[in-house]
């Protein structure tokens, strides 16, 4: 009996729990749509999300680019197919790895730190203090970020393409002699705008998924039932955003294939 | 007094509240005047920070009614509460600075959120308060740079500078030495005086409450036992008051053995 009635607490929690999550995205969405909407702290996040995440991105980008090509190349060899070695890469980066990977790396670089800072904030009354000064905080801390995050990830997602076909170029061009002219045509020949509109959809999701998870995890840390509040609520919960970042990207990317393929 | 200094700015009546199923406040009534400052007193744990957080809307009242400024808090929608807060200032314990900060931009925040002014005079109020303060020669150094004592000021700065007819403080002597202490109290007593404010402080140090409160409202496990002036407070025959005031002069007598007992206890 205690054990249905804690599964049937723990249930009703959840959805309560989902259904507050889902607020905290419509309000923090209407936010942006907003006439007082805070351009100058939209430029910050931007500049955190987007621009200091390049570097990492652009050096993931290569490496995968190289991986697959030498993969690709491998296979491709035996069946002596090596003109679409471009194909290959190209369609791998754009339609699946470009967007997934991407989104890996924010979660660990910028969603991770967001939703450390929120739960900071949540921890220190800062956000109490935003509310006492009658700014909201939908409009002031959650808009920006997840403006940054759906302008964001997709740049940095073009970026990592960008940069991974340049890296399947040295591998495959450079080192195992593929012509030129063959890796770009048949890259050419294959992807097609449906690809290029997928990698695009998929990447405008992964941001909002990723800065709504991390937000929303920060901002209702004070709602935790099991009552860790400081820097261990902190620490749990940017594990658990982490996490479930990674859980929902991978499995929305699936549904997303599924829906445009 | 004239008029105006008798009108009332908060009054809460038959407050109840809830954290969940355990009620943390029972009937709880209190008026606050215009340039007065109440203290509600408390040990931990006795509900102060809860009606400091019903009060300014933060938690949601379970029955009962909050009028703050002649509006019902209770019942408002979200605009209408932050239309309200405006008009309010909150001073928080651990100063709640934003820590990507600096000390100034901390202060001009409301002011960049809620007015028009241009920046320079913005500068210019945020430091007019800062000065009040006694912060001036700090305002570009970042809140981690700050002590316990300048962080509590520079919070109390940021709650004035949209001079507000209501200031809350809560906790405003924890953690200080008694100087910084006895400093803070005497900058709430000159805020009363210079900016004409009715102020609110939730504490449980029994010296700084009886140095700066007009009245008082003692609370125990949710209840409010007392509420008057301090000569009022001390006059009282009530054992908790008087249990209270013997601690405040040290009077705690403590069994020994009895004491070694609980601690070896089983």
């Amino acid at each position: 009996m205690d054990t249905s009635l804690n599964l049937s607490d723990y249930m009703l929690n959840r959805v309560q729990r989902l259904g507050m999550a889902g607020l905290f995205l419509f309000h923090s969405v209407q936010r942006i749509v907003s006439t007082s909407f805070p351009y100058q702290a939209s430029m910050k996040q931007l500049a955190f999300v987007g621009a200091r995440s390049m570097l990492v991105i652009a050096c993931a980008g290569l490496f995968v680019g190289m991986v697959l090509a030498l993969q690709f190349y491998d296979t491709l060899v035996r069946f002596g197919s090596v003109s679409l070695l471009g194909s290959a890469v190209g369609l791998s980066l754009i339609r699946e790895l470009g967007p997934v990977l991407t989104a890996l790396m924010v979660i660990a670089r910028a969603g991770s730190a967001m939703c450390a800072e929120i739960g900071i904030m949540r921890t220190d009354n800062q956000i109490d203090a935003l509310e006492c000064m009658a700014i909201d905080p939908y409009r002031y801390l959650f808009a920006p970020r997840i403006l940054a995050g759906i302008i964001s990830v997709p740049l940095l997602t073009a970026l990592f393409i960008i940069v991974g076909l340049f890296g399947g170029y040295i591998v495959g061009v450079l080192m195992f002699g593929v012509s030129a002219g063959a890796y770009f045509q048949s890259m050419n020949d294959t992807v097609l705008i449906r690809d290029l509109f997928m990698g695009f959809v998929k990447s405008v999701v992964f941001g909002l998924l990723i800065v709504w998870i991390a937000c929303d995890k920060g901002f209702h840390l004070h709602l935790d039932r099991r009552g860790m509040y400081g820097s261990e609520g902190v620490s749990r919960i940017t594990t658990e955003a982490v996490v479930l970042s990674a859980i929902a990207v991978l499995f929305s990317d699936y549904l997303l294939s599924a829906l445009i393929l | 007094m004239n008029g105006t200094t008798d009108k009332t700015v908060v009054e809460i009546s038959n407050l109840s509240s809830f954290y969940g199923e355990r009620q943390v406040l029972t009937d709880i009534n209190l008026n606050v005047n215009y340039r007065e400052i109440m203290v509600i007193m408390g040990h931990s744990g006795s509900g102060k920070s809860t009606l400091f957080k019903n009060i300014l809307g933060l938690h949601q009242t379970s029955s009962g009614s909050i009028r703050l400024l002649d509006k019902e808090v209770s019942s408002m929608q979200q605009s209408e509460l932050y239309a309200l807060r405006k008009k309010l200032g909150v001073a928080f314990q651990n100063g709640a600075l934003f820590s990507s900060m600096s000390l100034i931009e901390n202060v001009e925040l409301p002011l960049h959120e809620h007015t028009r002014l241009d920046k320079q005079t913005i500068r210019i109020m945020a430091r007019l308060k800062l000065e009040l303060m006694r912060l001036a020669d700090f305002e570009d150094l970042m809140p981690a740079e700050l002590s316990g004592g300048m962080l509590k000021r520079a919070g109390l700065a940021r709650a004035v500078v949209m001079d507000p007819s209501l200031l809350f403080f809560d906790e405003p002597s924890a953690g200080l030495d008694p100087i910084a202490s006895a400093e803070l109290d005497e900058l709430i007593l000159q805020l009363r005086d210079a900016l004409n404010m009715s102020i609110i402080v939730v504490t449980h140090e029994l010296e700084s409450a009886f140095k700066i409160a007009d009245r008082l409202t003692v609370l125990d496990k949710g209840q409010q036992i007392i509420t008057g002036t301090p000569a009022e407070i001390l006059a009282s025959p009530d054992p908790r008051i008087v249990n209270m005031l013997q601690r405040r002069a040290g009077n705690d007598v403590i069994d020994a053995d009895a004491y070694l007992d609980k601690l070896t206890r089983h």
